[in-house]
């Protein structure tokens, strides 16, 4: 059945399915995983990142970019899809700065890329971009804010969300570990992205990519030095409790 | 016209369908410019696109009618023909600490005739913003409606105000595309937003400026000399009434293009009032009464 209304984009299924779109969030699925984090005053992003081959240089790919100076993105899927919406998308942040005097609110933007991605599930000849995307910043007026798209061109706000590979994993352990006070400093915010990508990640700090931006900061992306120094805090954090465990266990 | 002569740059050269049949087309019917025969009358999209949702009207314009080289023969220095785009009003706003007062007269010109005394140039576009008219009357009316329907939009899509600036960068870029065309607005735009107190001049060459004081249309220069020699942003609000009210008396008085009624409005932190609508006879009469 599926094979005769999965060849058109434009072509609905007989039970309601937009098959190429769901082909597309198949193609999300195996990137790599990316997970966000909405802080008080930071917002983070995480991305796991893929094990290069030994001649290949290795910051050429880079899988968080920046929109503007107040907003950022990270995606799981196709890295050369990712490109071209990243530039649209960086075109119409200068645009609206053009037009409308004020930097976008990472809503505004979000919906940019929403539309974009919905205008290619409606069209002839195209098929949909093949990848989700997390866009974190900060508006005008201070609020943090994380939306997520995906392929067919939907876009939520979230507290903190994952996409791409282990997806699902990564999105259980924030559901049981995202508190208020697992957020009250950035520091906690960063170390509660960190411990969610090793949840997945195989070798621990070396494969992570992080990425915070501050109220008022531009992005700035951690040294791999400064994640290895979280990673050993966590390490730590983590024989502590398993170390009071078997305390209250004894006796 | 052959294949060969074709300096094809574009990225998509051989991969889009529809590009190479549309070329095999042109190089059977060898018309240079068959856009023209093929949309409808001949017609020519004047557009002006500012953004993915902040994209401005098409005006189609029929063929055979360029306006701007229809508009040159009558601005050349030494032709037989002149004419002479005068904003036939006076409008001024100015900002001081409580906010931006905005006063216009109400005379509506045609030549020598007067066509109402009762026009309002105000254009009330949200609670928080407004517009001042002067030039052609239409040109005004027309965009600055238009321009209403923008801010809406905005309003609707964002869920906040639209901004000062942007509304009147929205105005100024409509108004760029048509340059030369022979529009004639003289516009302020008004208002507070988060930003603060807003005012910006726009005009129809495209010219934006932000600015503490302005006046426009045929009795400026008189306003402004009123304005300039009463103004201090420590005005209270009663003082700034006064001034305002008098700036625009005092060119009606002296302009033949300017009169009928004062309209005054005072634009606040929680949107706009309107403050009066004064006959300028009665004016008259009050300051008489002073000087004595």
């Amino acid at each position: 059945m599926a094979a005769r209304y999965d060849r058109a984009i434009t072509v609905f299924s007989p039970d309601g399915h937009l098959f190429q779109v769901e082909y597309a969030q198949e193609a999300v699925k195996k990137g790599s995983t990316a997970v966000g984090i909405r802080g008080k005053d930071i917002v983070v992003l995480g991305v796991e990142k893929k094990s290069v081959a030994k001649l290949q240089e290795e910051r050429t790919v880079r899988k968080i970019c920046a929109l503007d100076e107040h907003v950022c993105m990270a995606f799981a899927g196709l890295t050369a899809d990712a490109r071209i919406v990243i530039n649209r998308a960086r075109v119409e942040c200068q645009s609206h700065r053009l037009t409308v005097e004020d930097p976008v609110t990472v809503e505004y933007i979000t919906r940019y890329i929403a539309t974009l991605k919905q205008r290619y599930t409606q069209s002839n000849g195209r098929r949909p971009f093949g990848i989700s995307a997390l866009i974190v910043g900060f508006d005008y007026d201070g609020t943090p804010r994380l939306y997520q798209t995906d392929p067919s061109g939907t876009y939520h706000a979230w507290k903190s969300n994952a996409i791409g590979r282990s997806a699902k994993t990564v999105r259980e352990f924030l559901e049981k570990n995202y508190t208020e006070e697992a957020i009250a400093t950035d520091n906690d915010a960063i170390k509660l992205a960190i411990k969610a990508l090793l949840e997945v990640v195989q070798s621990g700090g070396k494969n992570i990519e992080l990425a915070v931006i501050r109220r008022s900061q531009p992005l700035k992306i951690l040294e791999s030095k400064e994640i290895e120094t979280l990673v050993a805090e966590i390490e730590k954090e983590k024989e502590e409790e398993a170390e009071k465990k078997k305390q209250k266990k004894a006796t | 016209m052959g294949f060969g002569n074709k300096a094809d740059t574009s990225p998509e050269k051989g991969t889009d369908p529809r590009r190479s049949s549309e070329m095999a087309l042109l190089d059977i019917c060898r018309h240079q410019d068959w856009k023209a025969i093929l949309t409808p009358f001949g017609a020519q999209n004047f557009s002006v696109s500012c953004g993915s949702e902040v994209t401005c009207d098409e005006f189609k314009v029929p063929v055979g009618v360029d306006p701007s080289k229809f508009m040159n023969r009558f601005s050349e220095k030494d032709g037989k023909l002149k004419l002479q785009f005068n904003h036939g009003t006076t409008t001024l706003a100015f900002k001081f600490q409580h906010g931006v007062i905005v006063a216009v007269d109400s005379r509506c010109t045609a030549g020598k005739y007067i066509d109402t005394q009762y026009f309002k140039k105000v254009i009330e576009i949200n609670p928080y913003l407004l517009g001042t008219m002067s030039g052609s009357a239409a040109d005004c009316v027309y965009w600055e409606r238009v321009l209403a329907q923008h801010c809406r939009i905005y309003k609707l899509r964002n869920k906040e105000q639209i901004t000062v600036s942007a509304a009147s960068k929205l105005l100024s870029n409509m108004l760029a595309g048509y340059r030369g065309m022979g529009l004639s607005i003289g516009s302020m735009i008004c208002g507070w937003d988060k930003k603060g107190p807003g005012l910006y001049y726009v005009d129809e060459n495209g010219t934006r400026l932000s600015g503490n004081m302005f006046s426009t249309g045929s009795g400026h220069s008189y306003a402004y000399g009123v304005m300039d020699s009463g103004h201090r942003y420590d005005l209270t609000v009663p003082e700034a009434y006064d001034l305002a009210q008098r700036a625009i008396y005092h060119a009606t008085h002296r302009d033949a293009y300017s009169g009928g009624t004062v309209n005054m409005y005072h634009v606040k932190q929680d949107g706009w009032i309107k403050v009066s609508q004064e006959d300028v006879g009665k004016l008259y009469q009050k300051y008489l009464k002073e000087r004595q």
